[in-house]
């Protein structure tokens, strides 16, 4: 009996650093699972697909998303956009703050993410660092792009017309397939800034940062649906994304033009915006402007009636 | 005698089958497994548009919110041709003369509440006079709340003796009764309690006002198609069924239709036997079977609000 132990012995002495023998430590890897209304599901489709890097090293298992996940997806999105656009606007900058701190914490996990897709250790700081600066510029024009972009209009009689941005609704967006975790940030920030909700479909072939960039917003304070991020493949999946009647909007951010085509004629079911971001250099200054925000916004013209409009002075 | 045979035995309710609530809740639970696609998914959402008594049962409803719910109920989305109306409108006594005439001759059925609904804490004359007020309105169905308090109380005879005279005050008018199951407070209990509303004369049992939670689940409702089950295997009776409250997706209201055929068959797969009391859900059902005409997911944007 006591010879079949000394198997398990090697461990034990190795456990109190006596041991001679080296034993190699399981490593325990994580699950990449999707990110809906604030829950971290598996795809409901079973799929997985095993991206690999320039080496030829197994990523992970990433879900395969499939069109039931977007459905319920748009869904959560749906049920959480009452509730963060009507949040006061300085509070949705308190967040983006709040996901920039979570980020910066977390620096040295997406470095490492970064590099083993294939980017240098300075690339991969560089982008992390962007990345992080840009939520905090976002942040920043939470509560300011409303007056950028609201008008009092001269009219022709007696009331007080003006005009404010409001968001549109439920964002689709098919994220850079490159950059893909300052693509990520740089396309989610201004749609969520400007009080929508979005389903974001990660990189396909770098879909690493865009799972654990979905753990630190489950941490920073922001609420389950806002951002829902799906991993899979555009080619599957844009269609539904565009014609989807319960969304309002769609970003897309590569230059497939049979796809934008598509795009374009499934928005008209339901005049849907259409965007496609796929001149823009992530890295680049341009790249991350109050007109991102405006883009998603929708504008709303008040027609107040006054007794007397030049009775204030002014020229309205 | 002869003609003991014919008459109904009233059992003692204090001696109900006891009811297994895990078993219950694992069969309801196998029910939510079977897959329904395509023609038939679409015949079953039709089927259970049909199957739905509109509701409204606020304090602040008024002549004109009752006019658009039976609006809703004849024409609840005329952009696809051959969808079904729902099977009634379910309103307060005081709206029933409305409800029925903007029905008209649709065919839609208007079924009040009653009995001091939704509490029932109301003297028994009053409860009838509630009632015979319903009727003469022109209620074609009346849904009244047995005495919770007298239930718990053990006056099981008090109950019964009551869900007989409001059935009396009924007269042509179908009755269905709602156990409010969340304030029974075990599954042993509202089968007692379904059993004392059919030998009373039910005939629907309803689980909630929709006033209480927990509403209408699987579990709760199984347990009601078995007492409807058994008191037809003893009686050749039989009884309807009517959910109410909580539901509001069309995959649930499938589950229960499935519910409904593996535990009483198909005879109870119509609007005669079987109801979902629900407002939400209608344009849940809608929206699927527009999902299936076009086979794009729909938004609540573009259904008329009920």
């Amino acid at each position: 009996m006591s010879k079949t132990s000394v198997h398990t012995t090697s461990l034990h002495t190795n456990g109190n650093g006596t041991g001679t023998t080296e034993t190699k430590r399981l490593e325990v890897l994580k699950t990449y699972k999707i990110y809906i209304g604030g829950q971290f599901p598996r795809t409901e489709s079973g799929r997985y697909y095993i991206p690999v890097n320039n080496e030829g090293k197994k990523l992970a298992n990433v879900c395969l998303s499939s069109r039931k996940d977007f459905r319920n997806a748009v869904v959560a999105a749906r049920a959480a956009f009452g509730g963060w656009s009507g949040r006061a606007a300085f509070n949705r900058s308190q967040i983006l703050y709040r996901m920039a701190e979570m980020l910066e914490g977390r620096r040295m996990q997406f470095i490492d993410e970064l590099m083993q897709q294939d980017a240098s250790r300075a690339a991969a700081e560089k982008e992390v660092d962007l990345a992080v600066d840009r939520l905090i510029y976002y942040a920043g024009w939470c509560d300011k792009y409303q007056q950028l972009f609201s008008s009092v209009n001269p009219v022709a009689s007696s009331h007080f017309n003006f005009s404010v941005p409001e968001p549109t609704g439920v964002v689709s967006i098919i994220a850079p397939q490159q950059d893909s975790l300052l693509g990520l940030i740089s396309v989610i920030s201004p749609v969520i800034a400007g009080g929508n909700t979005c389903v974001v479909l990660a990189s396909e072939s770098k879909p690493l940062c865009a799972v654990t960039f979905a753990e630190v917003l489950n941490s920073s304070d922001l609420p389950g649906g806002v951002v829902n991020i799906l991993t899979g493949k555009p080619s599957e999946l844009a269609s539904w994304f565009v014609d989807h009647m319960d969304v309002n909007a769609t970003i897309y951010c590569e230059k497939d033009t049979d796809i934008q085509r598509m795009m374009r004629e499934k928005s008209a079911l339901n005049l849907k915006r259409v965007f496609f971001y796929d001149q823009t250099d992530w890295t680049a200054a341009e790249s991350q402007s109050p007109y991102f925000i405006f883009d998603t916004q929708e504008i709303k013209t008040t027609w107040h009636p006054v007794e007397n409009i030049a009775g204030a002075g002014g020229g309205y | 005698m002869a003609t003991a045979k014919s008459l109904l035995t009233v059992p003692d309710f204090a001696l109900s089958p006891r009811i297994d609530q895990v078993g219950v809740e694992e069969r309801a639970a196998r029910f939510t497994t079977r897959s329904i696609k395509k023609e038939s998914k679409l015949n079953g959402l039709k089927l259970v548009l049909n199957m739905i008594d509109l509701t409204t049962l606020e304090g602040k409803d008024t002549d004109g919110k009752v006019k658009q719910l039976c609006y809703k109920a004849i024409h609840p989305h005329d952009a696809v041709p051959g969808i079904p109306t729902v099977a009634a409108v379910c309103v307060y006594p005081s709206m029933v003369k409305v409800a029925k005439k903007a029905l008209g001759d649709s065919g839609i059925r208007v079924a009040s509440v009653a009995t001091a609904f939704p509490s029932g804490q109301a003297p028994r004359d009053v409860k009838i006079r509630d009632t015979r007020y319903a009727v003469n309105e022109g209620a074609d169905e009346i849904d009244m709340v047995i005495s919770r308090g007298k239930f718990h109380a053990g006056e099981y005879n008090f109950v019964f003796d009551e869900i007989a005279a409001i059935k009396e005050a009924s007269g042509e008018a179908r009755l269905k009764v709602i156990l409010e199951t969340g304030e029974l407070g075990s599954f042993d209990k509202v089968r007692r309690a379904s059993e004392i509303a059919m030998y009373a004369g039910a005939d629907f049992i309803k689980t909630s006002t929709g006033k209480i939670q927990p509403a209408a689940t699987m579990p709760v409702t199984l347990v009601m198609l078995e007492a409807i089950r058994d008191f037809y295997y003893k009686t050749g009776r039989m009884v309807g069924m009517k959910p109410a409250g909580g539901i509001s997706k069309s995959k649930l209201a499938l589950h229960y239709l499935v519910m409904v055929k593996e535990v009483l068959g198909e005879d109870w797969l119509n609007n005669e036997w079987f109801r979902f009391g629900a407002s939400s859900l209608a344009n849940d059902v809608l929206m699927q079977i527009v999902k299936e005409h076009t086979g794009l997911y729909q938004s609540g944007n573009y259904f008329s609000v009920d």
